[in-house]
């Protein structure tokens, strides 16, 4: 089960990378072994705003669905539009071509991104996979 | 792997849906053991039979098998059921493996003048499915599958041990299952995985491929074959299911929901089993809510999935008989439109 090391995570399965003002986000590789195949992603739409721990799209596997949450605060800029003709990217592929949407976050005086609380270290987000089993 | 009426099994080798696909364009392989396999025999098996079911056992020939259900005596449906004639004085009835400890409860009651054994415990069931299946069995098995017709089996050897083969299963392709000794599962399942190495080239992904629950479930979606606990269930009766046919009034012998069937027979069905195809990508999934344009609940989706082999969002669904079209379905909270399709969704005789 790959945990790449420079990224965030969420209790929620999500992963974020940050680059600069903007956030990319998706679920993980953990998340999507244990979904299956996913059929379908549905995403914010572009220039919706995104609240931290609240949903803003799904995600659909063969046997369930799930709601996708919003790791950051800020303005939708980008969805992964390759998704919609092959979700299956999202199982390929999950921390790249699986990516879900990205995030304008705010940068605070000190130029440094403002990430909410709450987000998990590689480290952190390991230990809560090996206890999920 | 998952827990499923107290067996332990694969909802996924690898990937569902490459495993769906895999069974529609060449082949996949299924472990079937959790399946209930109870032995109807003795002289008067075929009569005792014909009295249990709604079908009409005793007019098989032997080497042939006929898909039928156990009913309740008001006609609700106990558990949907495969019968094989294996001989002439010995029937194979395939249960589902939730459903084994009734049907096998409810045969020794109806089957008094027969002998009712449950042999699950000693019967592995391994399935071969998919337009290569013939080929690849037929290397490794001294019956000549050509012969063969849909519906009918025979005795045999696989990969060397003494087996029951048939050409059945349940997922709209050709295919074959294999009733065997538990212990001799493994072997085949590995005979057949060297087979098709052999005849397709190893590594091929359009091979041979195990297949778990999740594959067989959509397979059988697609070619619109109910499921037990979903479009079946002791609340129905096999006329709500579109399957009135497996309902054999026309058989002399007196049998248990004979005469609930006849009059539900008569008087049409309560509610219709029909397919949906959804023009969402969201996907219908069971107890959805199905509505009429006016805003009413007019039935429920009981399977829905994203169709690999169709690639659009199917259901099967009941809805109130005289209902007016069109339907939507509401998927949690909006309501996506759906249009009423034949069943079933897949049919590989009409693929080009």
């Amino acid at each position: 089960m790959s945990v790449p090391a420079e990224l965030h995570y969420t209790e929620e399965h999500e992963w974020v990378a940050i680059d600069g003002d903007t956030a990319s986000i998706g679920i993980t590789d953990y998340a999507a072994q244990s979904l299956g195949d996913v059929v379908y992603v549905s995403l914010p739409a572009v220039g919706s705003a995104v609240t931290a721990g609240e949903p803003c799209g799904e995600v659909e596997s063969t046997k369930s669905v799930s709601d996708l949450y919003s790791p950051v605060d800020g303005e939708v800029t980008e969805v992964n539009e390759e998704l919609d003709d092959d979700p299956g990217l999202v199982n390929a592929e999950p921390y790249g071509a699986g990516w879900m949407f990205r995030v304008r976050v705010a940068v605070g005086s000190d130029g440094e991104t403002a990430l909410p609380p709450g987000l998990l270290t590689p480290v952190e987000y390991e230990e809560l996979i090996k206890s999920a089993g | 792997m998952t827990d499923f009426a107290g067996w332990l099994m694969p909802l996924r080798y690898k990937s569902e849906t490459a495993e769906h696909n895999a069974v529609r364009s060449s082949a996949g392989l299924f472990d079937l053991s959790h399946m209930g396999e109870i032995a109807v025999t003795g002289p008067g098996a075929g009569a005792a039979l014909d009295y249990a079911v709604c079908g009409w056992p005793s007019a098989l020939v032997p080497g042939r098998a006929r898909y039928t259900m156990l009913c309740a005596e008001d006609g609700g449906v106990l558990d949907d059921l495969v019968i094989y004639r294996q001989e002439p004085d010995r029937f194979l009835v395939v249960a589902n493996a939730a459903n084994t400890a009734v049907v096998l409860a409810e045969l020794r009651k109806r089957c008094s003048r027969a002998e009712v054994q449950d042999e699950t415990a000693a019967t592995g069931l391994i399935a071969i499915q998919g337009p290569n299946a013939a080929g690849i069995l037929s290397t490794v098995t001294d019956l000549d599958l050509a012969g063969m017709r849909y519906y009918a089996g025979a005795y045999g050897t696989v990969a060397g041990p003494r087996v029951w083969v048939a050409r059945t299963g349940y997922t709209g392709e050709d295919g074959f299952e294999i009733f065997c000794a538990p212990q001799d599962c493994e072997q085949i399942w590995m005979a057949l995985t060297q087979a098709s190495e052999t005849l397709l080239g190893p590594g091929d992904p359009a091979g041979l491929v195990p297949a778990g629950l999740a594959a067989r479930d959509t397979l059988r979606l697609e070619a619109g074959m109910p499921l037990y606990g979903n479009e079946l269930g002791r609340n129905v009766t096999p006329y709500e299911a579109g399957l009135g046919r497996v309902v054999r009034l026309d058989k002399p012998a007196d049998f248990v929901g004979r005469k609930a069937l006849a009059a539900r027979s008569e008087e049409g069905p309560r509610q219709l089993l029909i397919g949906l195809v959804a023009r969402s990508r969201r996907v219908p999934r069971h107890d959805y809510p199905v509505m009429s344009q006016t805003g009413q609940r007019v039935g429920v989706v009981t399977s829905g999935a994203r169709s690999p082999t169709l690639r659009t969002s199917i259901a099967m669904a009941y809805v109130e008989t005289g209902a007016a079209t069109p339907f939507g379905i509401d998927i949690r909270g909006s309501i996506e439109p759906a249009e009423v399709t034949e069943l079933p969704f897949y049919d590989r005789s009409k693929q080009g």
